[in-house]
């Protein structure tokens, strides 16, 4: 009877025992889930985006598309190259702009203007679009990703700061545009 | 001699390992699997430990970093004395890894292997694939040029069309807003610590199992498995009539390991190692990415898609493909094993590989994708010129300008995006090739923006001349008549 006691004793520490590491555990898995969550969680505390300048406007010619590179604002000492962004800057007139984003509606691949033709075409899976980013053929489901832009001491200021995909395109995110195809 | 029987018996009498080793080396196996069909799991295992010893190595000089992870492969492959041959045989080792992979699961299923009781046996044998396969990925990553940055990118693309958590799931995978360090560092972390670790316990589990249970009989037509005799039956094939694994079968899977080393080694040397392609500079949008090898069905496939129909396929095609794995031993768990009686096992094996070997054999010629520089690059071939009118030659000029050529090829020279146009004038006449040049359709934008009144009128007299010699273009019939005009008016 004794033995057995001592065996229920013993049982009952060994269940105390696992019950402080399951208690450790779970205080444990807290911070580690929140780290592994930080790039969620932090887009909800304050946003990855913000106005960056894309430089003058003389720049950018009325009638014209060009290239333009901005250095992401949210950057790591390390990420050298990978953190400057290219987009396509179209001037439609004196004060009206579309600013796209250099990534496919597709699958993210980078669209390349081609003047004589007035097209976007993407060299991953032949995706094409006319020059206001509406889709012209191809697999994409819609027309270009647009950066919400103004105009600021005669500068273009875009709201930029994350890769735009189709789950989440920029100009949506920014509640809406009235050019988007 | 006496030294090295002492010096062994004074460690097995610690470790004492010496009874196990000899069991697990002398275990029986039934007589007719000592074949050279069942040497891929071992060569699989061959090439992982490559994988291994040269991962470390390439390990000792590379930089997880998105800002020098370029260099230091460029200091690899130039910089460091045989560091090139190194990077070459973790580039082919993982190339024929993938491969022996796939080959060992298309035997150990034509070979009815997956059948009671190997169920489990299979089941991480299918995790063993998609591990490997996200070694693959995860490597073609660190390997960071262009297209493993925009490799990235389509990863992104795909994740982010996953419903309610898609954009979670992007910054979750790039660790970040962007494709940037943290990037990297996350994939480096994948490819050398996760990813490994599961490999390393799956292939313990696949190996303990083929102990426990033995390897799969040399399938004979009519022998049926069923669940309360194989046990049995298995038993009298090893224990009565079987052969030791050591040496009656393992001579075998070493000669073929050793020749796949040798084949990775002289594919090393004589190709050398896969890339660095361009820097991963995205603002450097001259670039037309792709996948590796075995990703190339997948890119092919992309472009196939409806696009209605990409987004579901996309997420629900991949985990429909696990399941139907998972499932297959429990759904066919007993019954014949040998390929010669299932036709629909031989079938579907048959099946997967055409269409596999299609999309990867389509995706190295991306008909579907515009050829970027033919408008600038490759000229219309001088006997589409020779005797034409000013206008026509005008048109051909046109046809150039505005990039046509990108994707309509002429005496195939050109983009295959859409149809040859050498015998264009055949299928069209004036009028369909105007209202086809300016309102675009089927998968052609519309030029009618893009184009005066002058250059639709030449380009199109320039496509009206692209026919045989020998061949009237086509014309409206009622218009013909309607117009008075003979049939034998010119051109």
């Amino acid at each position: 009877m004794s033995a057995e006691k001592g065996m229920s004793r013993r049982a009952a520490l060994m269940k105390v025992g696992v019950l402080l590491n399951s208690v450790v555990g779970v205080l444990l898995a807290v911070p580690i889930v929140r780290y592994l969550l930080s790039p969620v969680t932090r887009e909800k505390k304050s946003g990855y985006e913000s106005w960056l300048s894309l430089g003058r406007l003389e720049q950018f010619p009325a009638g014209q598309t060009r290239l333009a590179t901005y250095r992401n604002p949210l950057v790591n000492d390390w990420d050298g190259e990978t953190g400057n962004i290219a987009c396509w800057v179209r001037r439609v007139d004196d004060q009206t702009f579309q600013v796209f984003a250099i990534n496919c509606a597709h699958l993210g691949c980078p669209v390349r203007w081609f003047p004589q033709s007035s097209l976007f075409m993407c060299p991953c899976h032949g995706g094409a679009y006319y020059q206001d980013g509406s889709r012209a053929s191809g697999p994409p489901e819609r027309g270009l990703f647009q950066y919400r832009y103004k105009i600021d001491d005669g500068k273009l200021l875009i709201k930029a700061g994350e890769m735009p995909t189709p789950g989440q395109p920029v100009a949506n995110k920014a509640g809406g545009c009235q050019t988007c195809a | 001699m006496r030294l090295i029987q002492e010096l062994g018996d004074w460690f097995d009498l610690r470790l004492q390992l010496q009874t196990p080793i000899r069991e697990i080396a002398t275990h029986p196996v039934p007589r007719d699997t000592a074949s050279w069909l069942y040497v891929f799991g071992s060569a699989a295992i061959t090439c992982f430990m490559l994988q291994l010893v040269t991962g470390v190595l390439l390990a000792l000089i590379y930089v997880p970093s998105a800002g020098e992870a370029w260099n230091s492969l460029q200091t690899l492959n130039h910089g460091v004395s045989l560091g090139w041959f190194i990077r070459a045989l973790h580039g082919w080792g993982s190339t024929f890894m993938v491969a022996i992979v796939l080959i060992h699961m298309v035997q150990v299923f034509l070979f009815g292997a997956y059948k009671f009781p190997r169920e489990l046996t299979w089941i991480v044998g299918v995790l063993l694939l998609l591990v490997t396969l996200g070694m693959a990925f995860t490597g073609q990553v660190l390997r960071f040029d262009q297209d493993a940055y925009w490799g990235l990118g389509i990863g992104a693309s795909i994740a982010s069309r996953i419903p309610v958590i898609g954009p979670w799931a992007v910054n979750l995978m790039l660790g970040g807003p962007i494709i940037a360090g943290t990037t990297l560092s996350r994939f480096f972390a994948l490819h050398v610590f996760v990813v490994p670790g599961l490999l390393i316990a799956f292939v313990g589990v696949h190996l303990l199992m083929v102990l426990k249970l033995g390897i799969n009989e040399w399938p004979m037509p009519g022998r049926i498995v069923r669940r309360d005799t194989y046990l049995q039956e298995y038993r009298e094939m090893t224990h009565t009539k079987g052969v030791p694994f050591v040496p009656n079968a393992v001579w075998k899977d070493i000669l073929f390991s050793g020749f796949i080393l040798a084949a990775i080694a002289v594919c090393a040397v004589r190709f050398g190692p896969f890339g660095p392609g361009g820097q991963p500079d995205p603002t450097i949008i001259q670039t037309a990415p792709r996948p590796d090898f075995f990703f190339l069905w997948l890119y092919a496939l992309l472009s196939f898609l409806p696009p209605s129909a990409e987004t579901p396929i996309l997420l629900i095609g991949p985990a429909l493909g696990i399941v139907v794995l998972v499932v297959l031993p429990f759904v066919a768990g007993e019954g014949e094993k040998s390929w010669r009686r299932r036709p629909i096992a031989v079938l579907t094996i048959l099946l997967v590989a055409v269409a596999l070997g299609t999309l990867t054999h389509l995706a190295e010629h991306a008909p579907w994708s515009p050829v970027m520089d033919a408008w600038s690059s490759q000229p219309i071939p001088a006997e589409y010129l020779e005797g034409r009118t000013a206008l026509e030659r005008h048109g051909a000029l046109v046809f150039q300008a505005k990039q046509c050529h990108n994707c309509h090829s002429l005496n195939n020279k050109g983009g295959q995006r859409g149809p040859a146009l050498d015998s264009v004038a055949l299928r069209l006449t004036e009028d369909q090739l105007i209202r086809q040049v300016i309102q675009g359709g089927g998968n052609m934008p519309a030029y009618g923006k893009n184009l005066s009144p002058a250059e639709t009128t030449a380009l199109v007299a320039f496509l009206k001349t692209l026919h045989p010699a020998n061949q009237k273009p086509a014309s409206n019939a009622s218009q013909t008549v309607a117009l008075g005009l003979s049939e034998e008016s010119p051109r």
